[in-house]
């Protein structure tokens, strides 16, 4: 991303292109990663609703992704599944 | 429009503040009660009671939440006004910031009043002085007349820069004490103020935007030079407005500085309020004796007008510079320290000396003000300063 020079901002630090949080990669931050076993999983959908930043993708009541560029790593998914299907990996740098 | 066809009345400071108020007829205002500004919100509370505005007021219950309220009445794109005074502007401080550094333009008078400690209500000017750095401009006003007059010229000033504005005038000798002062038409207010065009507003749905977002490392910096740019370009304008009220109404209201007796002063004092006042009525006495004395007001000290200053006191022989607040950095008040500064790279300038006077509301009388001209008289004859500070007033 090019950052803007200070003629180029918007007074008053306004940012008109909402939203932005979409460019901003959550992701980059995390040390863990959630390791998800469809076979394992019986999409009760827990981890879906306790899941801070939306990661966890669902269509027609079934779990299909994990967008990781914004999951920070928080482990919650994986502590709320009641079957196990998810565990936190350490992430490779 | 002739003057004399106007309507001249008796007023306090806090009743012409609420009364430019009542003209302004802001779309918020919210506030919390403190001396000795809590009449202007006390008087003009009625006048919303009596359905004479159309104003939504929304009283809080802390200083901390009246500029929070503001900030956020502001950034909808609402004419907005507050007041208040020392620990309740101390309060405030944080979010003065936001509201700054957001470019919202929001008007607040200040009756100014010590800071504690120890507890204090009079007058001093610690209180403003303490926010001199938010990102607010300043305009502290020498009377009554000064104050209605300035209110309203602050409101159009604030919302052509976006930013917000103090208007300030000295806590109980101003506030309370009574003068004349020359009232405009509803009519004439309201035409002259017009409608506000905000920068942006968040009730604007169709066109959502995110306001307050977070600037680290990466873009703070740009902000702030951002946000100078427009105090900045501030100068032009408030010297522009100032300009077409008094063209207007025929008046002579005073922009950054007032000059009395200035043009051919040896000796000047550079005061602000109503301390000006009292300089004035002595330099009236010393001219008389042929002395030749001068004032310059400061009324705005942010933006600083240095090259106003630098411009002025070229010729004049011994400056004194008037502080009614401390800074405890041993080099005196921040007044005469900005004064300095300012004149500092100039090649003609004139000597100058720090005064601290009307500290938590002390008394500055003719007496004092010959005293200082006494003091400038004798570093002129000695052409030497012997103290960095001198305290008017203090018991030794
Ligand atoms: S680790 Fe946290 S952020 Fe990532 S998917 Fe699980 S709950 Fe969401
Ligand atoms: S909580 Fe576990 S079982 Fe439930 S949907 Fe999520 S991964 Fe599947």
């Amino acid at each position: 991303m090019k950052l803007k020079t200070w003629r180029e901002l918007e007074e008053g630090a306004v940012i008109r292109n909402v939203p932005t949080s979409l460019e901003y990669k959550t992701g980059e931050w995390k040390r863990e990663s959630p390791l998800y076993d469809s076979e394992k999983c019986t999409h009760c959908l827990l981890c879906w609703l306790y899941c801070p930043d939306f990661v966890i993708k669902v269509k027609d009541g079934k779990i299909y992704k994990f967008d990781l560029d914004y999951c920070k790593g928080c482990g919650i998914c994986a502590k709320v599944c009641p079957k196990e299907a998810i565990l936190m990996k350490e992430e490779k740098i | 429009m002739k003057t004399e066809t106007k309507k001249i009345v008796a007023k306090t400071g806090n009743e012409a503040a609420a009364y430019a108020m009542k003209q302004i007829n802001p779309d918020v205002v919210a506030a919390y009660p403190i001396t000795p500004s809590t009449e202007i919100i006390q008087i003009f509370s009625k006048y919303v009671a009596d359905g004479e505005v159309d104003t939504e007021f929304i009283p809080v219950e802390s200083e901390h939440s009246a500029i929070s309220v503001c900030i956020g009445a502001s950034a909808s794109g609402a004419r907005v006004m507050t007041a208040t005074s020392s620990q309740g502007l101390a309060l405030m401080h944080e979010i003065l910031y936001i509201a700054s550094s957001l470019r919202l333009p929001i008007v607040m008078i200040v009756g100014n009043r010590a800071l504690s400690g120890p507890i204090n209500i009079h007058c001093d000017h610690s209180d403003t002085m303490g926010s001199r750095d938010s990102g607010w401009i300043q305009i502290y006003c020498e009377n009554a007349n000064e104050v209605y007059h300035t209110i309203i010229n602050a409101v159009k000033i604030s919302e052509k820069v976006n930013l917000p504005c103090m208007v300030t005038m000295d806590g109980f000798i101003v506030t309370h004490g009574m003068e004349n002062v020359l009232l405009l038409e509803d009519e004439e207010v309201r035409e002259f103020l017009g409608k506000r065009e905000p920068l942006y507003s968040i009730l604007d749905v169709k066109n959502p935007i995110t306001v307050g977002p977070l600037a680290l490392y990466d873009y703070y910096m740009e902000h702030k030079r951002s946000q100078l740019e427009a105090i900045l370009k501030s100068k032009k304008i408030i010297d522009e407005v100032f300009e077409e009220y008094n063209r207007k109404f025929e008046l002579n209201i005073p922009s950054f500085i007032e000059e009395y007796f200035l043009d051919d002063a040896e000796i000047a004092v550079i005061a602000m309020s109503s301390a000006a006042g009292t300089l004035k009525e002595a330099v009236d006495l010393l001219r008389e004796k042929g002395e030749r004395v001068g004032i310059l007001k400061l009324k705005i000290t942010r933006p600083f007008p240095y090259e106003i200053l630098r411009k002025k006191l070229e010729n004049v022989k011994v400056a004194g510079v008037m502080d009614r607040a401390e800074t405890f950095s041993t080099m005196g008040g921040p007044v005469s320290i900005e004064v300095k500064a300012a004149l500092y790279p100039a090649i003609k300038k004139p000597v100058i000396q720090s005064f601290m006077f009307g500290l938590g509301g002390r008394e500055f009388s003719l007496d004092d003000a010959f005293k200082v001209f006494d003091i400038l008289k004798k570093i002129k004859k000695e052409n030497k300063i012997e103290e960095e500070f001198i305290y008017i007033g203090l018991r030794e």
